[in-house]
């Protein structure tokens, strides 16, 4: 089973998840805050809305379309925090 | 780096239209490349369909891997498109960064998306589409225990219910906002057709003593930071149901983007027009699947061959292929008819509802404006990261507008990828 890093935290997950699901699965269903600061998190679960991007070893990425590996980093964008 | 690569016939989307279209295409000898975003093949109905298990798509995986000319590189994505003649060059964008491929013919099978309808609440987490929680699941979402609405319009809530179900979840309904008459009208049509029977007969036995509730629509989602209860409202009267997830798609859209790059003429309802060998407006460009118009994966598995077959110049393997098209329109039309969204749903959006989830735009805001064009210059509808993906779909049906929003890259491309020299 690889192991991640979820916000520093040491996660280990099922071979064959997405990185989307390791998050949700640690409970973390809150992915990132909208420009007026709503909580927002996976809306289409196949890459068309992005709304489950986040950092994943300093990419940006579709966390749904991301495969888990093991000793990833990934990081969300934290209140205030925008990839733009 | 930019990669330079060469292939006779490239297929978009890996999809059930996407597999059979390269197989067929491939049986002529000439090479053919299969590209899809998703890490595997199989699309969104047949997602992490493996070659080692019992599974419907696994002979299709299983004759496509005996192909030594398919290549199949994963997790890749079209950019942009150059053209020029009959010569296309599809600009790739994957983990390695750009790739130039260039093809005479190209087989568009890029399927659907799930049509997000605006209403209070929709943008807490925890409110996903309804094949997006499925997705989700098939991906490794755990919802053993979890309780689930599932809501919106058309069979797919069915089987999104049964797998939800299969996988633990405590599913507390199936809210389907068409009248009982329209989705029992449409039961006895998919019987008719052969296949379609069985299919129904195996739905219905694995939703034992689920709920199924004919005119019924959600109208509020509430809890704090997180999605903790749905409010769904049938005949003019109002229920709350607490529970963790609410999976809600109205239908399926044909994702057409790529095929605008292209080009390619769309048919009224925003399909893609072709003819009856699957060739679109465009010369040398055929598309099969969802994109033609939503019908399934029957539909999908036929018109990919037929496309396979045309676009690899075996035409004398289709001397049948016309009347199968004929039954599948006929499924095709039933499946519009009997799921016409009902017009209360334009009222669900309040004043300040999110319509446009990127940039944050209300329904306030976007009511007044005389279409896509004036949105987006004045309020910037559409114009964040998922170029109108959600909102496009929304405002069509909302607004009555026609989206027009296709630029490339039609993904997000880091700049480091753009810069470095071939």
């Amino acid at each position: 089973m690889p192991e991640l890093w979820i916000e520093g935290r040491a996660v280990r997950v099922p071979d064959g998840s997405s990185v989307l699901a390791a998050l949700q699965n640690a409970g973390i269903r809150t992915l990132r805050q909208s420009l007026s600061g709503e909580p927002r998190g996976a809306l289409c679960g196949m890459g068309s809305c992005l709304e489950c991007r986040a950092l994943v070893d300093g990419r940006v990425v579709r966390t749904c379309l991301t495969p888990v590996r093991d000793g990833q980093h990934i990081t969300l964008f934290a209140e205030g925090v925008h990839d733009r | 780096m930019t990669v330079e690569a060469h292939t006779d016939i490239a297929v978009v989307g890996a999809g059930p239209a996407g597999l059979s279209a390269a197989l067929n295409a491939a049986r002529s000898g000439q090479t053919v490349t299969l590209i899809d975003a998703q890490p595997g093949r199989g699309g969104q109905i047949w997602r992490g369909a493996k070659v080692d298990t019992p599974h419907p798509a696994a002979t299709l995986l299983h004759a496509l891997d005996a192909c030594p000319n398919v290549r199949w590189p994963g997790q890749t994505e079209i950019a942009w498109v150059e053209a020029s003649g009959d010569d296309r060059t599809l600009i790739l964008h994957g983990p390695d960064g750009l790739t130039r491929l260039h093809t005479g013919r190209v087989i568009l099978a890029t399927g659907a998306v799930e049509r997000f309808l605006p209403f209070p609440g929709w943008t807490l987490p925890g409110v996903t589409g309804a094949g997006a929680l499925q997705a989700m699941v098939k991906a490794g979402l755990d919802v053993r225990g979890a309780r689930v609405v599932v809501a919106g319009s058309g069979p797919l809530l069915l089987a999104v219910a049964a797998g939800l179900r299969q996988a633990g979840a405590r599913v507390l309904g199936i809210a389907e906002q068409a009248p009982l008459a329209s989705a029992a009208r449409f039961g006895l049509a998919a019987a008719r057709l052969g296949g379609k029977a069985r299919e129904s007969a195996g739905l219905a036995w694995a939703l034992r003593g689920v709920g199924y509730w004919p005119g019924t629509y959600p109208v509020l989602a509430e809890g704090n930071g997180t999605l903790e209860r749905v409010t769904l409202r049938r005949a003019g009267r109002n229920t709350t149901l607490d529970c963790e997830w609410l999976a809600v798609g109205f239908g399926l859209v044909p994702e057409t983007r790529v095929a605008a790059l292209l080009g390619c003429a769309l048919t009224d309802s925003g399909a893609v027009q072709v003819d009856a060998w699957g060739q679109t407006s465009v010369r040398g460009v055929y598309a099969a699947g969802e994109i033609t118009g939503v019908g399934g994966v029957d539909k999908a598995l036929h018109e990919g061959t037929v496309a396979g077959c045309a676009a690899s110049g075996q035409i004398e393997r289709l001397r049948d292929a016309a009347a199968t098209s004929a039954r599948h329109s006929a499924f095709q039309a039933a499946l519009d008819r009997a799921f016409t969204l009902r017009p209360e749903l334009r009222e669900l959006p309040a004043p300040h509802t999110v319509i446009c989830r990127c940039e944050d735009v209300t329904h306030a805001q976007l009511r007044t404006q005389a279409g896509w064009t004036d949105a987006k210059l004045q309020t910037r509808c559409g114009m964040g990261a998922c170029q109108g993906r959600v909102c496009g779909p929304a405002t069509e049906a909302l607004y009555g507008w026609r989206f027009s929003g296709v630029r490339p890259p039609l993904t997000p491309l880091p700049i480091s990828d753009l810069l470095t020299p071939p």
